[in-house]
């Protein structure tokens, strides 16, 4: 495959910021709201739920899934701008 | 109809249904069997991943164990279900553009060696035995208490169907069978979870009822914890473990559900990488349907056994519990002599005991449902644990075959490999059995173990394959044996040698066993990143892959060498 060095390493720069971004949030919704900060979290409440307990056995699987549909979506808009996208 | 009746005909229409789809499916070459000819939608991927993933454990230990461990069951649904975040963002994409058959397979490559691959094929190979077994077992159990059939001719029915459509169906024959068991599984699953969520709580969606009122109007979660207090126990939503262990043991399960040999396999069957990125976000969509229920099925079982039986007469207590006691799951005994259940804490005054793995199982008969609900519970159970058994005893037959015999061998030819492939498969298929009608006593505790060990050993070096350019193979051999040994020690260490020991007091740094493979997957990366640097850096062709791999365009079918 002939591409541009260049451009690919740009491509990978950018899918390297991507994936920073989310694997963040990944952190912060389960080993931060479920676990490090459970005690302060619980403190507020979401309907029945304590906030931390509510993160940690529900609300941080649901960002998970969100966050793959993210990366899908931006991958897909990336591999374009960058030419790089299966037909 | 009678439970037995029902029982029979849902699980024998729900067998038929699997048999006549490995039937339609059989596959004719090693490309069908290893990866199903690499042509199945992302949708239809997610859902056999998600059936392969979700195993007897996830479907009738998991809310059992919540519901007794309340908060600090969490590890199991966080550390279950973000993992398939790292596997869709660090690993499905490249292992599908690098587009060979199995985790062996990239490891060899990628490292230019045979040792690191055959290090690897053993790696894969344990932690697919130690896993099937256990399933085995669990299939066995729910054939003996629905079938009323003595748990080794469980075993036996079980083996027998897997053997049927692993060995002659292959990957391509699994795949559309375990979207089949998805579907019967997942309903199995939701249908008396809805009801006991209407019931409770007034709200069909068990997800929200979990934050629902109970009758009186004081919110389900705070009448839970009023009341395990009073009886001594830790309150539901508070957690008994240490931040540090709750930490490694969810890091561990993430970690190791990423590199788990037979959910990697998967994501090589799509078409092509955008495929792979979008089937693990539809895998974990079809998980976290199940994953989120549990959780309340956990609460509002451990909160109906509680009202059902405790400071009952023991004369007057509900007919399931007698049903159970005949399978030693629940017992009873009356040790003040009152006449009464007393349900608590102080384990010599308690006069209840209940086997965590019956509130999922049990939980139709607790809410007093109709008889079919039982019955269709028991055919979702054996859905989840024989999905698992044939994706794990595929992985097997592929290792042996693939990985050992073709490495070794490159000049046999496919018809051949094929064979060696299901008479591997079918080999493993009888020790599987064996293993499940004597089990060693260790089994039970070594499937979550296995989780450790693919964290430990697999995990940092796909990541640092592709990551990084630099990593070569002294330091990928070096880092699987010592992230894998050292996670070894540990749990033997504490779970068979000196199990005495086996307390916070004695843990390093206060991590359990479970959690230990967070530790091994550290070591892993630091030995790998220091022996790389001292030795010479991975051929040009090498590091060319690599480029290559990170980008998606020309993955193409996934192919043979």
């Amino acid at each position: 495959m002939a591409q541009d060095p260049g451009k690919m390493k740009a491509y990978w720069k950018k899918n390297l910021k991507t994936l920073f971004f989310l694997l963040l949030v990944w952190f912060v919704v389960s080993f931060g709201f479920g676990i490090l900060l459970v005690e302060e979290l619980n403190t507020i409440r979401l309907g029945g739920y304590k906030l931390g307990f509510w993160f940690a056995q529900q609300g941080s699987i649901y960002a998970f899934v969100v966050l793959i549909f993210i990366y899908v979506y931006r991958m897909n808009k990336l591999d374009k701008e960058f030419d790089v996208d299966e037909e | 109809m009678e439970i037995l009746t029902w029982t029979y005909l849902l699980v024998g229409l729900s067998f038929a249904l699997y048999i006549g789809i490995a039937i339609w499916s059989r596959a004719g070459s090693t490309k069908e069997f290893y990866v199903a000819g690499g042509g199945v939608s992302p949708l239809a991927n997610g859902m056999a991943t998600a059936a392969d993933w979700m195993s007897a454990a996830s479907f009738i230990s998991m809310a059992g164990i919540i519901s007794f461990a309340g908060y600090d069951g969490s590890v199991y649904l966080m550390g279950w279900t973000g993992g398939y975040v790292l596997l869709a963002l660090l690993l499905a994409p490249y292992l599908r553009k690098f587009g060979k058959f199995t985790v062996p397979d990239f490891v060899g490559d990628r490292y230019y060696s045979k040792t690191a691959k055959v290090v690897a094929v053993i790696c894969a190979l344990f932690i697919s035995f130690t896993y099937v077994a256990g399933q085995m077992r669990g299939v066995g159990i729910v054939f003996s208490r629905y079938l009323e059939v003595p748990i080794e001719w469980g075993v036996v029915i079980g083996m027998c169907i897997v053997f049927f459509y692993a060995v002659l169906g292959g990957m391509k024959g699994i795949t559309y069978t375990q979207v089949a068991q998805y579907c019967v599984l997942i309903f199995a699953y939701m249908v008396p979870a809805i009801f006991v969520s209407m019931q409770l709580t007034g709200n069909p969606i068990p997800q929200l009822g979990l934050g629902g009122a109970v009758a009186d109007g004081t919110p389900l979660l705070d009448k839970l914890d009023g009341v395990l207090t009073e009886l001594g126990f830790a309150a539901y939503t508070s957690g008994r473990k240490s931040i540090t262990d709750m930490f490694m043991i969810t890091l561990a399960l993430m970690v190791g559900t990423a590199g788990l040999p037979h959910v990697i396999v998967r994501f090589f069957t799509v078409p092509r990488v955008k495929d792979a990125r979008l089937s693990a976000g539809y895998a974990l969509v079809f998980i976290a349907i199940l994953y989120t229920t549990a959780p309340a099925i956990a609460a509002f079982g451990i909160f109906n056994t509680i009202e059902s039986t405790s400071e009952k007469n023991i004369s007057e207590l509900p007919a399931w519990v007698s049903t159970w006691q005949k399978t030693n799951l629940i017992s009873v005994d009356d040790k003040n002599g009152d006449g009464k259940v007393q349900y608590v804490a102080d384990s010599d005054a308690n006069e209840l005991s209940i086997d965590r793995d019956i509130m999922v199982l049990a939980s139709p008969e607790i809410a007093e449902l109709p008889n079919w609900v039982v019955g269709l519970v028991a055919a979702g159970a054996m859905a989840a644990a024989l999905s698992t058994a044939a994706g794990l005893l595929l992985v097997i037959s592929t290792s042996v075959s693939r990985d050992l015999f073709k490495t070794f061998r490159p000049e046999i030819s496919e018809k051949k490999e094929l064979r060696i492939a299901r008479i591997a498969a079918a080999g493993a298929v009888v020790l599987a059995g064996y293993f499940g009608v004597n089990p060693p006593g260790f089994v039970a505790q070594v499937v979550a173990f296995a989780f450790g060990l693919a964290a430990a050993s697999f995990f940092p070096v796909i990541i640092m394959g592709i990551f990084s350019s630099r990593i070569n193979k002294e330091g990928a051999i070096a880092g699987m044996l010592s992230g894998l040994i050292f996670t070894l020690a540990y749990i033997i260490y504490f779970k068979f040698i000196s199990p005495e020991f086996n307390t916070s007091d004695h843990w390093w740094f206060g991590v359990s066993p479970e959690g230990i493979g967070s530790i091994g997957m550290l070591i892993n990366f630091v030995v790998c990143v220091l022996v790389s640097r001292v030795t010479p850096a991975p051929p040009q062709d090498v590091q060319d892959m690599i480029q290559e791999i990170r980008i998606p365009r020309g993955a193409g079918k996934a192919v043979d060498h």
